[in-house]
């Protein structure tokens, strides 16, 4: 943007916030420099750019026409009370706090939008933030999809894209309706309704393939009410209990299943070994926790997942 | 402060957003420093300065001496006189809103993190700060409910390190190490407490390896204040983390693994020096391994789904560790 154009914009907007009823776009032309000198289709180009530069940057341009406008053409104000950022104070502590979570986001856009704010709220007379240096909260969006699922999550636009799934399967074409984006464990996902399979589903936002593209209205999703983002994210990635699963562990051994462990017994059969107890649902899932402890941990029991054991290690030994 | 370098200062393109925030700004800080100004805006003095000319020949409808904006330096100072309407900052904006809003709940909801007295303040800080802000942002502040971040923060632990840290003393961890299986004693002097990549990790100068360590706190067993100061050596050095927390040193074992289509997540979760895939959906990966306890656990997990290519010994040592484990099976 050239400083003309800027000084243009600047005055336009100061313009438009010391009027109280609506201005006309001749009022305008009259009373902003940088218009006057072009002819009337060029201003009015250029106004029109101007308005759409004012929206972008989130300026609330009010447009209407008063009883004492002379024409039917609507005017423009900008209304104090939507523009101006409310009154707000933060102690010491508030600041800091700030400070802290204002560290979080490590890339673009958010980034980028921190800073910004942070400004606003400088120049509202908040201090400025001192975070303990102690501390250090990180939150990054390597994923390239996530700018794009970000935006139709805050807009409530349906997405398309390409998406790989775990499995022998090549990447699919997955249409949705996107409620939100959550951070689970370092990673992002998508949650939403999956428009060709009728149901709500989770996505990794690293398996999504090439450009998301953004279909129908902007407007035009809206996430079910009490929707527990976190809750869904992880339903994914952890195994719900509905069966337990008995798994002997030689002393000491395992301390990660001992930790997850509903209950612990000496081991009848085995001298200095343990029997624990653990909550699964899908024997192979079960399978990846136990397995990796080789000889130190034995699955007892139910049969399926000591059958899910037994078929990983019997095709490793051969 | 220093602002995020994505922040709206560079240049020319963010001028017209950065103008709009430095007026009333500058209306509230009058004597401020020029530095201090070019620091907060995160832009340089020189590019102040022709923002602060630009605004000079802005102003009120008539543009007369009594309607512009008017600014006054003395020495390296500046003062604002009138800001021609411009006294409030613009609102937030949604993203802005958005970024802030769901940073605070982030800090909020870690177990552990807030609730404890120190240096950034009492109990409930970050909840009084999230309320504000969230006022402030009226609502701009609707979309933060559609974006969330989880951390883990270990209610148990993570107190005892924040005050450990807090007031400079010692620690004693009983550690699980997880690719030996084993619990390790040691005394470490905190240096800094992470929330990465969804968790929360102390750094911390370990006395019995004589390294920084990160240490993951899900994995501590116990945890004590010793009375005795931290003491890390002055070259003990942060560990960069901006690439990820776990960078593979060129010392660590180079393992090649085949995985088929059902193990291919490995290639997602660790950083791997290649990946070769095949149109079956299979892939060949090279990774480094800094101990070889944890290749052979995971080795042993993937079962049928991947298997050892390179070293030969490693792809020795999982067969035989199989042998063993099925053995108790028979």
């Amino acid at each position: 943007m050239s400083a003309k154009k800027t000084e243009r914009l600047l005055n336009l907007v100061i313009c438009l916030l010391a009027t109280r009823r609506f201005l006309s776009v001749q009022e305008i032309r009259t009373a902003v420099p940088g218009y006057a000198q072009d002819t009337e289709d060029a201003f009015r180009r250029m106004f029109e750019r101007d308005k759409e530069e004012l929206r972008e940057i989130g300026i609330p341009l009010e447009t209407g026409t008063d009883s004492a406008a002379h024409d039917d053409e609507p005017g423009y104000r900008i209304a104090r009370r939507d523009y101006e950022l409310p009154e707000i104070h933060l102690e010491p502590d508030e600041a800091a706090a700030l400070g802290l979570a204002a560290r979080l986001w490590q890339s673009a856009p958010l980034a980028g939008a921190t800073g910004s704010a942070l400004l606003k709220l400088r120049a509202a007379g908040v201090d400025a933030p001192a975070a303990p240096a102690a501390l250090e909260p990180r939150v990054g969006a390597s994923e390239p999809a996530f700018e794009a699922c970000l935006s139709a999550v805050r807009d409530g636009q349906a997405i398309a894209f390409s998406y790989r799934s775990a499995g022998p399967h090549p990447a699919a074409r997955r249409s949705v309706e996107p409620w939100g984006v959550v951070s689970w464990r370092g990673r992002w996902y998508l949650v939403g309704h999956d428009v060709d399979r009728g149901a709500e589903r989770v996505f990794r936002l690293s398996r999504m393939v090439g450009a998301v593209k953004t279909v129908g209205e902007a407007g035009a999703v809206l996430a079910p009410p009490g929707l527990d983002l976190r809750a869904m994210a992880g339903r994914m990635a952890v195994d719900e209990p509905r069966h337990l699963a008995r798994v002997s562990l030689r002393d000491g051994a395992g301390w990660e299943l001992r930790r997850a462990a509903s209950s612990s017994a000496a081991d009848p059969d085995r001298d200095g070994w343990q029997i624990v107890e653990l909550g699964f649902s899908d024997p192979e899932r079960l399978a990846d926790r136990v397995t990796g402890y080789g000889a130190d941990a034995v699955v007892l029991g139910p049969p399926e997942a000591r059958d899910a054991v037994v078929r990983r290690l019997t095709a490793l030994a051969s | 402060m220093s602002l995020a370098s994505t922040g709206p200062g560079h240049g020319s393109a963010g001028q017209l957003p950065r103008l709009l925030a430095l007026v009333p700004f500058l209306l509230a800080h009058p004597g401020i420093r020029l530095a201090e100004v070019a620091t907060t805006f995160a832009v340089s003095e020189d590019r102040l300065r022709k923002d602060l000319n630009l605004l000079w020949v802005c102003g009120l409808p008539g543009h007369g001496p009594g309607d512009l904006i008017d600014v006054e330096f003395e020495g390296d100072t500046v003062t604002l006189l009138e800001p021609a309407g411009v006294t409030r900052p613009l609102r937030l904006t949604v993203d802005e809103a958005l970024a802030l809003i769901v940073a605070l709940r982030a800090l909020a909801e870690t177990p552990g993190l807030t609730g404890v007295p120190d240096g950034f303040g009492e109990r409930d800080a970050v909840e009084r700060t999230l309320a504000k802000v969230e006022l402030a942002a009226g609502a701009a502040a609707g979309a933060a409910g559609r974006v969330e971040v989880s951390v883990e923060g270990e209610q148990r632990v993570l107190p005892v390190v924040r005050a450990a840290l807090e007031s400079s003393r010692r620690l004693h961890l009983s550690y699980h190490v997880p690719g030996r299986d084993e619990t390790t004693e040691r005394d470490v002097d905190p240096m800094r407490l992470l929330l990465v990549e969804g968790r929360s990790y102390l750094e911390a100068w370990c006395r019995r390896a004589e390294g920084v360590r990160l240490f993951r706190l899900d994995r501590v067993q116990e945890v004590t204040v010793l009375d005795l100061p931290s003491e890390p050596p002055v070259d003990a050095e942060r560990r960069d983390v901006s690439q990820g927390l776990f960078r593979p040193g060129p010392d660590d074992l180079l393992v090649t693994l085949a995985l088929r289509p059902g193990a291919a997540w490995v290639a997602d979760y660790h950083p791997c020096e290649s990946v070769v895939a095949a149109a079956d959906g299979s892939l060949t990966v090279r990774l480094r391994a800094r101990d070889t306890g944890w290749v052979r656990r995971l080795a042993l997990r993937l079962g049928e789904q991947g298997r050892v290519l390179a070293p030969a010994d490693l792809a020795e040592q999982v067969r035989d560790d199989a042998a063993r484990a099925l053995a108790a099976y028979a």
